[in-house]
C-alpha cells in the first residue's frame, strides 16, 4: 500500500506538469499580443511595454521562450505565488474568495445524493421490481435526461422567482439557506447516479451466496440487510461519491453561473470568457491537483473498503 | 403428472418418538415469468438421530432445493412450497411463523454450502463472521465469542487459528476456507448438519481431509447429517443411507451397501456404470444417454423413461409409486426387482 502511495505521488507529478503544460500552451498560443491584451484598450507607452517585456521575458521568442515563460509561472507556482489576473488581482486571493463557497456547494450537493440517492436506492433495491423502484427509476432516468442548462434555470425560474421558495441568486457571500437550491439542482445528477448504483449493487448483493449464509445462521432479516448486503453494496457508491465530490469541489460552471454564485467555477467561466489567460492557468492547476488528490483517496479508501483489493 | 400420488415410504420403521427430522411429501415449484417448473415433486425422506443420509442426484434433480426448504432459506419468489410437511422433533417447521422457524435455523440445522468462497461474506474477518452468530444468538461477549470461535477452528483442524482469526475468506485455501465453513455452522452445536455439496469446489485429496473431517465431527459430536452430492465415489465411506433424486423426487432410496451392490432403479445404475473403472481401460467411459428433462414440461409417466433402458409401455402411462423391496428398500421403478436382480453391469 505505501509503495503504492508513493507510485502514485510520483505519477501525479508527471500529471501535473503535463497538465498544466497544456493549459498553460492553449491558454497564451493563440494570443496576440499579451501586453495589448493585458492592457485592453488603453494606449500602452513605450516604457511600460519594456517593463512588462522584461517582467514576462517576452522578449525569447518561439518555443525555447515559450519553455522560458513556462518554468517561470511553474517556478512561481510552486513558490505558492499564482500570480496576477489580468485585471490585477491576486489570483491566490480569488482562489481563497472562491473556495469555501463551492465547497459548501459540493458538499450540499454531496449531501443531498447520500440522503435521498442511496436511501432511496437501498429501498428500490430491497423491494426490485415494487411501485417505489419502477418510481425511482423513472424520476432518475428524467433528471438525467435533463441537462443542467435547463434544470438550473427552470429550478431558479419555479422555486425562486415564481413561489419565492428559495433566493433566485445569492450575493457575494452567500449563506447556506442561499446555496440549497443551487445545492440540490447541483446534486440531482449525483442523487440520480448514485441511487441507481446503489439500487443494482443491493439487488446483486442480495442475491449473493453470502446473503444465504447469513440467513442460514438464523441472523434477522434486518441485520442480514443492514450489516452483510450494506456493507458490501456501499463498496462501489462510496467509491463514486468520493470522485464525484473530487469533481464538485472542481466548481460547478453552470450552476454557479445561473445562480450567480461567486465560486470556482463562476470564476473559470469568467476568466475564459475575458481571455484573462494568468486566471485561467491559476485556476486550472490547482483543479488539476485537488482532482488528482481526491482520486488517490478514493483509491486507497477502495483498498480500506474491500479487503480483497490489494495495490502493489 | 399427479394421478398418482407417491406416498411417504418406510425404508426403515419409525421410532416411537419420530424421526428427528421426516420430509413427507413435499412439493416445491418455482415460478418464474416463463412457466411454472415444478422442482420438487412429493419427496420424502427422513432422518434419525447420528446417522448420515446421502442425497444423490445430478444438477437440477432438487437436492440443493430441498435442503434449502429445510433451512428455510429459499427465496420466494420465485420458489413455492406448494404442500407436504417437514417435520423436525414432531413440528411442522413450515407452518412456523418465521421468527420461530429462525431460531431453528443454526441452532437445530445448520447448512454448509458448496463454494465456501462466495459462500463466505468477503468483507469480513472470518473471526467476526463465526462469532457473529455466538453474539446474536447466544448473546456472548466480544472476547468469549473471539475465544468460542478459535476452538471451533481448532475443532475444524484450522492450524494457528488464533492467528487466523483476523483474516478474510480470499487469504484462505480452499480447503481451510471450507473449513471455516463448517466452523461457523457448528458454533451452535447443531443437531441436524446439512452438507451441499461441501467438497464440489475442492481439490480431489482436499476433498478426502474434508469428507473424512466431517465424518470425525459427525461421530464426535453426535450430530445427524445430510450430505448433498452428485459424487457417488464420495458418500461410500461416509453415509448410511442414500436417497437417489431425479427430476424433483426420490427414485430410489436404500442402505449404502446394497445399493452399490445391486442398484434397485435404471437411474441409479446408470450412475454407478458411469463412475470410471481403473481396472477396465478400454473404451469409451459409460454415460446415461439423454438430459435430465425440462423441468417446466417433465415427461408423463416415469420421468426418467426417454432415457431408460427397460422402458416399457407402463413407463410412458403410470408414474410407478415407491415399490418397497423385501429388504426395506424402495424404489420408483414398475421393474425395480428386475433391475436389482439384473447384475449384467
Amino acid at each position: 500500500m505505501f509503495r503504492f502511495i508513493v507510485r502514485r505521488l510520483l505519477q501525479m507529478v508527471v500529471a501535473f506538469f503535463g497538465t498544466t503544460l497544456i493549459v498553460y500552451a492553449l491558454m497564451f498560443a493563440g494570443q496576440g499580443d499579451p501586453i495589448q491584451a493585458l492592457a485592453g484598450e488603453r494606449p500602452v507607452t513605450a516604457a511600460q511595454r519594456a517593463y512588462l517585456t522584461e517582467k514576462y521575458h517576452l522578449d525569447a521568442t518561439g518555443v525555447g521562450g515559450f519553455f522560458y515563460r513556462y518554468f517561470d509561472y511553474i517556478s512561481n507556482l510552486l513558490r505558492g505565488d499564482l500570480g496576477e489576473s489580468l485585471t490585477g488581482r491576486s489570483i491566490g486571493e480569488i482562489l481563497a474568495a472562491a473556495w469555501p463557497v463551492t465547497i459548501k456547494l459540493a458538499l450540499i450537493a454531496i449531501a443531498v445524493a447520500v440522503v435521498f440517492g442511496v436511501t432511496a436506492g437501498v429501498l428500490a433495491g430491497i423491494r426490485r421490481a415494487s411501485i417505489f423502484d419502477n418510481a425511482t427509476l423513472l424520476l432518475t432516468l428524467l433528471v438525467l435526461g435533463i441537462p443542467t442548462i435547463v434544470l438550473a434555470p427552470l429550478a431558479q425560474y419555479f422555486l425562486g422567482v415564481k413561489w419565492q421558495l428559495f433566493p433566485a441568486t445569492s450575493g457575494a457571500d452567500p449563506d447556506f439557506y442561499a446555496l440549497l437550491l443551487p445545492g440540490i439542482v447541483l446534486g440531482s445528477l449525483s442523487l440520480a447516479t448514485a441511487l441507481r448504483l446503489t439500487r443494482t449493487s443491493v439487488a446483486e448483493n442480495l442475491r449473493a451466496d453470502y446473503v444465504r449464509t447469513a440467513r442460514s445462521k438464523g441472523l434477522p432479516r434486518r441485520r442480514v440487510v443492514s450489516v452483510h448486503v450494506l456493507r458490501n453494496s456501499l463498496i462501489p457508491v462510496i467509491t463514486f461519491l468520493g470522485v464525484e465530490l473530487g469533481n464538485l469541489m472542481s466548481g460547478a460552471i453552470i450552476t454557479e453561473g445561473v445562480f450567480n454564485i461567486p465560486g470556482v467555477g463562476f470564476n473559470l467561466f469568467r476568466g475564459i470568457r475575458t481571455e484573462d489567460g494568468p486566471l485561467v492557468v491559476g485556476i486550472v492547476s490547482v483543479l488539476v491537483v485537488v482532482y488528482l488528490v481526491s482520486n488517490l483517496v478514493v483509491d486507497v479508501l477502495y483498498a480500506v473498503l474491500d479487503p480483497r483489493i490489494r495495490y502493489e | 403428472m399427479s394421478q398418482h400420488a407417491v406416498q411417504p415410504t418406510p425404508a426403515s420403521p419409525t421410532p416411537p418418538g419420530g424421526h428427528l427430522l421426516e420430509l413427507r411429501d413435499l412439493h416445491i415449484e418455482f415460478r418464474t415469468g416463463e412457466g411454472v417448473a415444478e422442482v420438487i415433486n412429493g419427496v420424502s425422506y427422513h432422518l434419525d438421530p447420528g446417522e448420515t443420509l446421502a442425497v444423490l442426484g445430478e444438477s437440477g434433480s432438487g437436492k440443493s432445493v430441498t435442503a434449502q426448504a429445510i433451512m428455510g432459506i429459499l427465496d420466494s419468489p420465485p420458489a413455492h412450497v406448494t404442500s407436504g410437511q417437514i417435520r423436525y422433533q414432531g413440528r411442522d417447521l413450515l407452518t412456523l411463523p418465521e421468527e420461530q422457524r429462525r431460531q431453528v435455523r443454526g441452532k437445530e440445522i445448520a447448512m454448509i454450502f458448496q463454494d465456501a468462497l462466495s459462500a463466505l461474506n468477503p468483507v469480513f474477518p472470518v473471526g467476526w463472521q463465526i462469532g457473529e452468530t455466538l453474539r446474536q444468538r447466544l448473546g456472548m461477549s466480544r472476547s468469549d465469542a473471539r475465544r468460542r470461535s478459535v476452538e471451533l477452528m481448532d475443532l475444524v483442524q484450522i492450524p494457528a487459528a488464533a492467528n487466523r482469526l483476523g483474516d478474510y475468506p480470499h487469504q484462505f485455501s480452499g480447503g481451510m476456507r471450507q473449513r471455516v465453513m463448517i466452523a461457523m455452522a457448528l458454533a451452535m452445536e447443531p443437531k441436524v448438519l446439512i452438507a451441499d455439496e461441501p467438497t464440489t469446489a475442492l481439490d480431489v485429496t482436499v476433498q478426502a481431509q474434508i469428507m473424512d473431517l466431517l465424518a470425525d465431527l459427525q461421530r464426535n459430536l453426535d450430530m445427524a447429517m445430510i450430505l448433498i452430492t452428485h459424487d457417488l465415489g464420495v458418500v461410500a465411506d461416509v453415509a448410511d443411507r442414500i436417497a437417489v433424486m431425479y427430476a424433483g423426487r426420490i427414485v430410489e432410496h436404500a442402505d449404502v451397501r446394497s445399493l452399490y451392490r445391486a442398484p434397485a432403479h435404471p437411474y441409479t445404475k446408470g450412475l454407478l456404470e458411469s463412475i470410471p473403472r481403473l481396472d477396465q481401460r478400454s473404451g469409451k467411459l459409460t454415460t446415461i444417454p439423454g438430459l435430465p428433462p425440462n423441468l417446466m414440461d417433465i415427461p408423463g409417466g416415469c420421468p426418467f423413461h426417454p432415457r431408460c433402458r427397460y422402458v416399457q409401455q407402463v413407463c410412458l402411462d403410470v408414474v410407478p409409486h415407491d415399490l418397497v423391496l423385501g429388504d426395506g428398500r424402495t424404489s420408483a421403478c414398475h421393474f425395480a426387482q428386475e433391475v436389482r436382480d439384473d447384475r449384467a453391469r
